[in-house]
């Protein structure tokens, strides 16, 4: 995994709540034997029509949003299934960052793993963000050291992340490697079972 | 006397293998279960990595998501059958135990774990799949994971896990006749919502859930993660152990009676406390269905859409009914279905076909209502043969098919078609869940048989 420490892009506003992982990447695109190439069919039902054509009412398709790395959306996005072709094809597309009031679990958890960095912001403030980006267009800045999100303004907003998670991320760690060095705890361990 | 404990925290305290201030727990993981669609990545990984699967004898596979469920021979769709193959070599390569398409141990992961007696009381249960969260019916700790995490267990059979927050789900009084496990837990989700689980480990308690047979708790646990809960248990009793006893992966003779003793003493403590309680009152469950696209979307079967102006989310619901293709205010027994699924791993076991093969004998599907019945395993399949269940349907005009995921999702060639409303055992409504553009209403199987008859919902309850 890459080390990310800091990320400066362009907002991709997505105003919807609950979105699941059906959504994010439909199951017949989870057939593939491979970690890489899941961009294109990134929100595939929203994006395109039955017959492949782009959808003009659904924003990602929107040009101004074309260089978008950063996404902002509503409440328990990712929810569903534990599929990591999800943070696999937000990747792919291009994103590093997504900002929303909360996370799946699952999908929270499988977004670190991959480097791409899930914050939780107050729904409040991603409101406002949506409208921006919506609007007009909002580049942000996000630190992971300093634990700040910078807009246009030079306006500060400090965010939280698992300590544990921030570490993976400021250093690329392969967290496997990691494991392996508490070889003999894991074997001691066994050693009590059953 | 020492500190009254949940079984959550029991189970967890013998699972941590490394504690260290700053980090989640390294929590050791008792049983492995794999399938194709979230594994191949996470053995490419191992290869790239020259790592092994550390323990190929606590980890067990079968191909489930992907397969077909007419022809076992034919998968048309040739990336299908590289993902299928795939698994084959890699279980072959890594040593792992496989119960592939013909073998008579296959089945939906999560119907086939508690089937074998892999799934016991006190382990600590992942596997790439949501769903995980049914084993949980057994008072284990199971839980869903990603292909990363599924690469970390084959390789250290560990994982870096949050200790987690504990929430009492307390159902209080019985289910009505007519109300099912199904109906309690699509209940549970429409009063609390998808996220009232988030960042916990439920535990359902209470009369209702004591008189639950455990096929009905694994309906009720394999639901949790629909809550947000990516793992939800129940704990164990004489009904747990009694489904156990026999089975194949548990211990025999004096050996079971020992270790049963050992997973009786994991349930909860009396006075033991949780993060957070919430009640539900199981005598006023009604028959649930499903109005929109996600499972907390449901009102009773008496009950009817919401309307837009008085809904707190007036957005997500109105986007919900456009999908849908429904009215605000429509009842629910107005709406005409087209398909119908029995099958799942939240519905598809030996009483989940019984039930509803009770609602349908004699009677005949509905003009224009494509209906089929997908068995949980093969060993559920010929069980219910035997029992002359599959005729039952048959002769009603369903399909009545071989094993796997199936319609649920879609992964083989079992999809609803754009604009096609299916009344479906399964879990998950979300827009396109069954096939693009597809239609999904929740519902018990005996609301799904009798949907079938009449081509619409009706209650079950004062069905003849």
């Amino acid at each position: 995994m890459e080390p990310i420490k800091e990320h400066r892009g362009l907002v991709y506003p997505l105003n919807r709540t609950n979105v699941d992982t059906d959504q994010i990447i439909p199951k017949q695109f989870l057939k593939r034997i491979e970690r890489t190439g899941f961009g294109q069919f990134l929100f595939y039902h929203w994006r395109f029509d039955d017959d492949g054509n782009k959808r003009p009412d659904f924003n990602l398709n929107d040009t101004k949003y074309d260089h978008a790395s950063i996404l902002v959306t509503g409440e328990n996005f990712g929810c569903g299934s534990s599929r990591e072709h999800a943070p696999w094809s937000l990747l792919d597309y291009g994103f590093r960052i997504i900002l929303a009031p909360s996370f799946a679990d699952i999908f929270y958890n499988n977004s670190f793993k991959n480097g791409l960095v899930p914050i939780k912001v107050e729904e409040e403030q991603i409101n406002k963000w949506l409208k921006e980006a919506e609007e007009g267009t909002l580049e942000l800045s996000v630190n992971l050291e300093k634990k700040v999100i910078t807009d246009q303004n030079g306006t500060e907003f400090a965010f939280d992340l698992p300590e544990y998670h921030r570490q993976n991320l400021l250093n690329g760690w392969d967290e496997i490697a990691l494991t392996l060095q508490l070889e003999d705890e894991i074997s001691a361990y066994e050693k009590t079972r059953l | 006397m020492a500190k009254p404990k949940t079984i959550i925290e029991k189970v967890w305290e013998q699972k941590i293998v490394h504690e260290e201030e700053g980090k989640p727990d390294l929590v050791y993981i008792d049983l492995h279960l794999i399938h194709e669609v979230t594994s191949p990545q996470a053995f490419e990984g191992l290869r790239l990595t020259n790592r092994k699967v550390r323990r190929p004898d606590l980890t067990f596979a079968t191909m489930d998501h992907n397969v077909p469920t007419l022809n076992r021979d034919e998968i048309s769709d040739p990336i299908a059958k590289l993902q299928i193959d795939t698994l084959a070599k890699n279980c072959e390569e890594f040593g792992i135990e496989l119960a592939d398409m013909h073998h008579p141990d296959q089945g939906i992961v999560h119907v086939i774990g508690p089937q074998l007696g892999l799934t016991q009381p006190g382990k600590t249960i992942v596997c790439g799949d949501s769903h995980t969260s049914t084993h949980g019916a057994f008072g284990a700790i199971a839980f869903g994971i990603g292909t990363s995490e599924v690469e970390h267990v084959f390789a250290t059979q560990t994982l870096w896990q949050d200790k987690p927050k504990t929430l009492n789900l307390k159902v209080e009084g019985n289910l009505g006749p007519g109300v099912t496990a199904k109906d309690l837990i699509l209940a549970i989700i429409a009063k609390y919502g998808v996220k009232m689980g988030t960042g916990y480990i439920v535990e359902y308690t209470g009369e209702a859930i004591r008189n639950l047979s455990m096929e009905e708790r694994m309906t009720i646990c394999n639901m949790s993660i629909e809550a947000g809960a990516r793992a939800g248990l129940i704990s164990p009793d004489e009904k747990t152990i009694e489904f156990l006893r026999g089975r194949r992966y548990v211990p025999k003779g004096e050996a079971f009676d020992e270790v049963a003793n050992e997973w009786l003493a994991l349930a909860t403590d009396e006075g033991a406390t949780y993060d957070k309680t919430l009640t539900i009152n199981a005598e006023e469950v009604e028959p649930q269905v499903t109005w929109g696209t996600n499972p907390g979307m449901g009102v009773p079967v008496s009950g009817a859409t919401p309307t837009i102006d008085t809904a707190p989310n007036k957005e997500e619901v109105r986007l919900a009914l456009e999908y849908m293709g429904l009215e605000e205010n429509q009842p629910m027994t107005s709406i005409e279905i087209d398909h119908v699924f029995i099958g799942s791993c939240t519905n598809s076991r030996l009483s989940d076909l019984e039930k509803a093969a009770k609602i349908v004998a004699g009677k005949q599907v509905k003009d224009g209502v494509k209906a089929i019945v997908v068995p949980g395993s093969f060993l559920v399949k010929m069980e219910a043969e035997e029992k002359g269940i599959d005729k039952v349907f048959k002769e009603a005009g369903f399909e009545w098919r071989d094993a796997g995921c199936s319609m649920c999702l879609g992964m083989n060639e079992d999809i609803v078609p754009s604009g096609g409303r299916c009344a479906s055992t399964s879990n998950r409504n979300f827009e396109g869940r069954q096939g693009n553009g597809a239609r999904t209403h929740l519902v018990s199987p005996e609301m799904a048989a009798a949907a079938a008859i009449e081509g619409k919902f009706v209650d079950v309850r004062t069905y003849q």
